[in-house]
């Protein structure tokens, strides 16, 4: 999506191009940039309401079945009328439309209705969870951009060196590897054998959720996270960096006899990162799915453990609110990263 | 492209620090933080494979007692008898056994500081009845028809019909009457994640997926209890729970035998093992053709070989079974009712009713041959190994065993047709646990009696035991029951699995029990946690 209706930077020219900036044309772009949000916001709308649909639509097909999620292991003796009653009760066997106007009915009302799951209010499962999720995803994230920059960075300063030859590999196999995988490696290495780091968990057992304790727990996940997402984000500093370097402005930058750090810091890698931040923007599907696999594997407490109790057992309410979530979370990434390149660069067409 | 510059070192050590900035992070942390512990026996730390889904007993939280955060109106002791919790003393049946009355203790208090009576009690077990609350308990209650304040110290229970063991239905936590004001399906009630309850220990913090936190109640009724605080950590997978134990995380949890047998000689730790009535049955539903035959049910309970399967799978932590009824409730146990492991005499059963071996070595009757499936639920490895036992078992005298994992959603539709390894057990009286699964009155009633087992002679036994209070006589129907039962076996009962658990050593209390098909930290070593105290 974000690729397809995202902002086209025309191939730079110069690191900064100062003047046309100025006064009038300053409080026209802000206009423009500002129409830009407004418009993805509003297709946001039915966006939203098509996915949540769907999620609704998915779960009447699905072949788990939620009384005998609410039952439990009490399904074993409990008789056919009982259950029968309970179904009724519930109302799980309505049609899924009209399970989807009640929920919207009450989303509309700001009552996001009650986890059957967790077996309490849906605005309480996100409270108590999203926290987490969002410090998991922004460490990972943070984790795989500094990353990026400074693998990126040193592979392609020296192309062809050592370095860039191990970044390339490692990079290339890496986007072959699930992140549960990775995670299962990195628990095994750091946790088990090396004992450095706990294996799971947001604390240690019986342990308050205190800084250093999270802090420590944070670590594996979070870099699990970060590594797994880095490959394509590394690969493509090297790339756009290599390219850059070898433009014209970069040329002349060494000619003027500039010392290399200014040059490639200064020079080159403005050029560079302005592609790289659509890139991260489009990037946040990957890692909303990443935080999935890499909350399941280290019982992280946060939302995405939640989306896979609730698709199990067929919890509506509390699925399609997290699909929601997830859904605002990449509209919002790649809107946040256009918003970004179109301050940074001029140049860029604000889609209206 | 211009020939690249070698790096000017001022770059290098700026990109290689913030590297190393990361890397000091990382390796930083110590391990183990939690030795101090040790020092601390006031705080105990297991791990459990399960989590509960809700602590509401009103959706079947800790059903058969040991809650550790509600009373019963009566508990357990260690030998399986009843004691007076809320209850003031063991209640009496009236002289036609329909009605019981119950005397309540006084000054008990509620978490939060209500005082109980008898109007919490009423409002309990009404809305474990009432369809509006959709309680799951429901069923294992349908034999009363009301519950009655007599004053606010004094209950009683009418009965559509005389139930001896009532006394066991009334180990079932009691909740507030306040919270349960309003009519409405309890997966909206907040004692799912917030219980208030009377017993030994509050909930202090339950973090879904990871831990729960408990922490003594100091106005508890039976004293304030020694071990303060009770964390449990949920870890599904056997290994990880084996690995953290050792590494030193936990003071103990249920292990699966082979993995606790490696803590025999581990110093601080013991092997706690519990005899159990948790059987695991291959199931037989009467409307399959070859399973619907007796002569199949009764060769196939004598071609299992039980104590082969309990030494291969189950590290020989179990019990053989023939009947619901386990050798560790000995009061109970009919002798004559044992099937011995005999492949002549299965061969001899089968050859007798015509099932006569064809070329492939499997036998058939009118064209019919001699096979049928087995289900399993997938992903549970001791139903698995033993449903492949019995079918190399049933293999070696001619029957034919096709085997499928599937979820319980897929099996439940076939559980009329198809033979499925069932698990499930009460040792506290023989009529919770046989009743339902082989009484006539249950016959495919969800996933009770799933095969429709119906045996006159059976339910008459159970029936009459049932309606006995004279605890002499209901031995008697019991060991009639046990009698039919096995003359035309309606399913082949294999195996009565122990249940092990690992223990760190430092504290005193712990008393062994019988237990029941159970899951998660209720019951286990730590049944009666609340009576423990730290070694000196």
């Amino acid at each position: 999506m974000n690729l397809a209706d995202g902002p086209t930077p025309s191939p730079p020219a110069t690191a900064r191009q100062p003047g046309p900036l100025a006064g009038a044309g300053r409080r026209r772009r802000a206009r423009a940039v500002a129409a830009l949000a407004g418009r993805r916001l509003a297709f946001a709308v039915p966006v939203l309401v098509l996915v949540s649909a769907a999620v609704f639509a998915l779960g009447a097909a699905s072949p788990f079945d939620p009384v005998k999620q609410y039952y439990g292991n009490q399904i074993f003796t409990a008789s056919q009328s009982d259950v029968d009653r309970v179904r009724a009760e519930l109302g799980v066997d309505e049609p899924a439309l009209v399970q989807f106007g009640h929920w919207l009915g009450g989303l509309l009302t700001g009552d996001l209705g009650h986890s059957r799951s967790f077996r309490q209010p849906v605005t309480d499962v996100i409270g108590e969870r999203l926290p987490w999720t969002l410090l998991l995803m922004c460490s990972g994230l943070a984790v795989a951009v500094l990353l990026a920059l400074v693998l990126g960075t040193l592979a392609a300063r020296r192309q062809g060196g050592w370095l860039d030859r191990v970044v390339t590999a490692v990079g290339h196999a890496l986007e072959g590897i699930p992140p549960f995988v990775l995670a299962l490696g990195a628990i095994a290495v750091f946790a088990l054998t090396l004992r450095w780091l706990p294996v799971a968990g947001l604390t240690d057992a019986g342990q308050p959720a205190t800084f250093s304790q999270v802090t420590r727990h944070l670590v594996l996940p979070a870099s699990v996270l970060g590594v797994s997402q880095s490959p394509w984000l590394v690969l493509h500093v090297r790339q756009s960096l290599l390219s850059s370097l070898a433009e014209d402005h970069v040329a002349g930058a060494r000619a003027r006899g500039l010392a290399e750090w200014m040059v490639v810091l200064r020079h080159a890698l403005p050029t560079a990162l302005l592609p790289f931040v659509t890139l991260v923007g489009a990037r946040v599907p990957e890692l909303v799915t990443g935080a999935v696999l890499v909350e399941e594997v280290f019982s992280w407490p946060g939302l995405a453990s939640a989306v896979v109790k609730s698709a199990l057992s067929v919890d509506f309410p509390l699925l399609a609110a997290l699909t929601l979530l997830a859904t605002l979370a990449v509209l919002l990434g790649s809107l946040l990263a256009d918003v970004a390149v179109a301050l940074l660069d001029p140049r860029v067409a604000t889609d209206g | 492209m211009p020939h690249p510059r070698p790096l000017r070192p001022r770059l290098v050590p700026v990109l290689l620090a913030l590297a190393a900035a990361t890397a000091l992070v990382a390796c930083s942390a110590p391990a183990n933080p939690d030795a101090s512990r040790d020092a601390d026996r006031t705080r105990l730390t297991l791990v459990d494979p399960n989590e509960p889904d809700s602590l509401n007993p009103l959706l079947g939280y800790a059903e058969s007692g040991a809650s550790k955060l509600f009373d019963g109106l009566l508990a357990y002791r260690a030998d399986r008898t009843l004691e007076p919790a809320l209850a003031a003393e063991l209640p009496q049946p009236s002289a036609d056994g329909k009605s019981w009355t119950v005397k309540l203790r006084k000054d008990v208090r509620f978490h939060d500081g209500s005082p109980f009576d008898a109007a919490d009690v009423v409002a309990t077990y009404k809305a474990a009845l009432n369809p509006a609350y959709a309680s799951t308990v429901r069923s294992s209650l349908s034999m009363i028809s009301d519950v009655v304040e007599m004053d606010p110290r004094t209950v009683r229970f009418d009965l559509a019909y005389p139930y001896a063991p009532f006394q066991h239905k009334l180990v079932m936590g009691i909740l507030p009457s306040e919270v349960l004001a309003k009519p409405e399906p309890q997966d909206r009630s907040p004692m799912n994640v917030k219980p208030i309850g009377t017993g030994p220990y509050e909930l202090e913090d339950w973090r879904r997926g990871e831990r729960m936190v408990l922490k003594a109640n100091d106005t508890y009724w039976g004293g304030a209890p020694k071990i303060r605080k009770i964390t449990v950590v949920f870890a599904t997978d056997d290994n990880t729970r084996a690995q953290r134990l050792r590494g030193g995380d936990f003071d103990g949890g249920p292990l699966p035998p082979k993995l606790a047998k490696t803590f025999e000689n581990t110093d601080g730790f013991k092997v706690v093992t519990h005899r159990t009535s948790d059987y695991r049955t291959i199931e037989m539903p009467m409307g399959n053709p070859v399973t619907g035959d007796k002569a199949i049910r009764l060769a196939l309970n004598y071609a299992v070989n039980r104590k082969g399967m309990i030494d291969a799978l189950l590290a020989g932590k179990g019990a053989p079974a023939s009947t619901p009824i386990p050798q560790s409730l000995p009061e109970f146990v009919e002798p004559s009712a044992q099937f011995r492991y005999d492949r002549a005499e299965a061969e001899r059963v089968l050859d007798e009713a015509g099932w006569v071996k064809g070329d492939d070595g499997i036998r058939g009757r009118d064209g019919r041959r001699a096979a049928f499936t087995v289900m399993y639920p997938a992903g549970d490895n001791v139903r698995k190994d033993l449903a492949q036992a019995f079918a190399s078992d049933a293999k070696a005298v001619g029957v034919e065993v096709n085997l499928e994992g599937l979820g319980w959603d897929a099996i439940e539709p076939r559980m009329g047709q198809d033979a499925l390894v069932l698990g499930d057990g009460n040792p506290f009286d023989p009529d919770l646990t046989s009743y339902p699964l082989l009484h006539s009155s249950y016959a495919g009633d969800g996933f009770n009696n799933p095969g429709s087992y119906k045996n006159p002679e059976v339910d008459e036994a159970l029936d009459a035991a049932r309606r006995t209070i004279d605890p002499a006589q209901r031995v008697a129907y019991y060991k009639q029951f046990q009698r039919a039962y096995a003359a035309d076996p309606g399913m082949v009962f294999l195996v009565f699995l122990d249940h092990t658990y690992v223990v760190r050593d430092g504290w005193t209390g712990y008393e062994p029990i019988v237990e029941g098909h159970v899951h998660g930290f209720t019951w286990g070593p730590w049944w009666n946690v609340q009576d423990w105290a730290p070694k000196r």
